[in-house]
């Protein structure tokens, strides 16, 4: 594909919103992951949520 | 009668619907990408005037378009927050600003680099860049300001009034920066003659881009509610052994 | 509206009074416009041509430094919490100090900016129209800045984020602010600047106060 003589600016421009929104999703992923983790820790030591248990304010 | 805003509003109901839409959005956004991508790509022309490069087009215009668009949604959901007291409405506000200010970032950047071939540098003083530009510090103000609060509830509403300020300002700058743009030099308008052509894929790829945003604010969203849950069984997990302690006390100080 | 007034004297004499706040702003003023010709070459051609920008923007960076003090002092010995809880409503109250700011800090201002003039070799024609513009656009400049200072009351780095928070609501007030005393915009060109100015400075007037009062309810609960 012959994208002519400023074929640098077009795929440093769509490297970029590549590189970016990748990263992105990747943290959005992770960090999921990780708060997902700690709620399955808390949770299995045995504290409830409050929704969970009504009366206990 | 309930309107989808208020079956909404529990954010548990919100957890199981998110899962749901989530992959058929992420889907969506991710075939709608591939083809915009081909579209842009292989089937079509390259501009008489600009040549190749016209092909930032297709990612610059649909970054520049989210940047707007998500700050409405900002405004949007700070408005839900301070009027409604709506309680997914600051967990959408939070989560839409990264994801805001990165495709403004996107706009800035891709725009800088299609205006070195057009204009000759990388930077001109253009009234839309300018405008774009002024949108980013919005967005560096309202995480800013959220990250030098400790009390989130506090933090919420002063960001969304933050918000709301901005967006009632908004289209004053963007109407002064028009006015200062035309005293100083013509304005270099040739985004306003689309050639049919190239209407289709840039369509193609603003509804994947946008798609891909809902999608990453969904999954922000969702990453959002499990940390406040971490945070509220943290706490009450350190008060309820504060009691335990308490009573432990007691009982040695009675015997 | 008698404790408008009342609130309203009160800080403008407390600010005459302990003076140090004005005149900080005002040698502030002085340091940025005199710092201007050193970085810029001492060229009188070029100075007055960027004259009515430098003066705008060095006015904005010394009434941005004073921001702070429209709540900063009251909120610390609990006067504020007093006046949240008194007959004025709170919009009021706000508007009260933001007037009192601009008083103490908008008009000093704009008296001083046709003397720093003299320093960048400002066209004598533009000196009335600068008083004009610079009086009619500094109302804006302490209404909208005391929506950033009752926004970033409580944080600890409360210069800086003030500083992002509000210098780009100020967009629209520099750039008319310029235009009406450069003197490319010819007379049509100025009246026009100097009403959407004007008007500007009105839109700051009724949303300063509402959203300064909505951030003070947030805090002092």
């Amino acid at each position: 594909m012959d994208l002519g003589p400023h074929a640098a600016f077009i795929w440093i421009s769509y490297a970029a919103v590549t590189v970016t929104i990748t990263g992105l999703i990747l943290w959005l992923i992770a960090d999921g992951r990780k708060q997902a983790a700690d709620l399955e820790a808390l949770e299995r030591q045995g504290v409830k949520r409050r929704s969970a248990a009504p009366g206990v304010r | 009668m309930q309107t989808l805003t208020q079956r909404l509003a529990n954010p548990a109901r919100f957890m199981e619907l998110s899962a749901r839409l989530l992959p058929w959005i992420s889907g969506a956004a991710g075939i709608l990408l591939v083809s915009g991508l081909y579209l842009a790509f292989f089937a079509s022309p390259a501009d008489y005037q600009q040549g190749e490069t016209v092909r930032i087009m297709y990612i610059h215009v649909p970054c520049a378009w989210l940047s707007m668009m998500v700050y409405g949604l900002i405004a949007l959901s700070s408005f839900g927050l301070l009027v409604f007291r709506h309680p997914l409405a600051d967990v959408s506000a939070k989560a839409a600003a990264p994801l805001g200010a990165a495709f403004t970032f996107l706009a800035l950047l891709t725009g800088s680099l299609w205006g070195k071939p057009m204009w000759g540098t990388y930077w001109v003083w253009d009234a839309r860049l300018t405008s774009v530009l002024i949108l980013f510090f919005l967005y560096l103000g309202l995480m800013a300001l959220r990250s030098a609060l400790e009390d989130e509830s506090a933090a919420a509403k002063l960001t969304a009034i933050l918000a709301l300020v901005g967006v009632t300002i908004l289209p004053i700058i963007k109407f002064s920066v028009d006015w200062w743009n035309t005293l100083h030099q013509p304005s270099t308008d040739f985004t306003s003659t689309v050639d049919p052509s190239m209407r289709l894929p840039l369509l193609v790829m603003a509804v994947a881009f946008t798609l891909l945003f809902f999608a990453m604010h969904l999954k922000a969203m969702r990453n959002e509610i499990l940390r406040r849950r971490v945070k509220a069984l943290r706490t009450q997990a350190v008060a309820g052994r504060d009691r335990l302690a308490a009573q432990a006390a007691n009982h040695g100080a009675a015997e | 509206m008698k404790s408008f007034w009342a609130l309203l004297s009160r800080d403008v004499r407390l600010a005459v009074r302990e003076g140090g706040a004005i005149g900080t702003a005002l040698g502030f003023f002085l340091v940025v416009v005199s710092l201007m010709p050193l970085g810029l070459g001492p060229d009188l051609n070029l100075l007055s041509r960027i004259a009515a920008g430098v003066l705008w923007i060095a006015l904005l960076l010394a009434a941005l430094l004073s921001l702070n003090r429209i709540f900063e002092a009251d909120h610390e010995d609990g006067t504020l919490d007093v006046l949240a809880t008194g007959p004025l409503p709170l919009e009021l109250v706000t508007a009260a100090k933001s007037l009192a700011h601009w008083i103490t800090t908008g008009i000093p201002l704009a008296i001083m900016a046709p003397v720093l003039g003299i320093l960048l070799n400002l066209d004598l024609a533009a000196y009335p129209i600068l008083v004009a513009t610079t009086l009619a656009g500094t109302p804006a400049v302490s209404f909208l800045g005391a929506i950033g200072a009752a926004l970033t009351m409580k944080t600890r780095r409360g210069g800086l984020l003030l500083a992002l928070i509000v210098l780009p609501l100020y967009v629209p007030t520099l750039i008319f602010g310029i235009s009406a005393v450069s003197a490319g915009a010819g007379p049509t060109g100025l009246a026009a600047s100097f009403l959407i100015l004007a008007a500007i400075s009105l839109v700051a007037i009724v949303l300063g106060p509402l959203a300064a009062a909505a951030a003070l309810k947030v805090q002092l609960q």
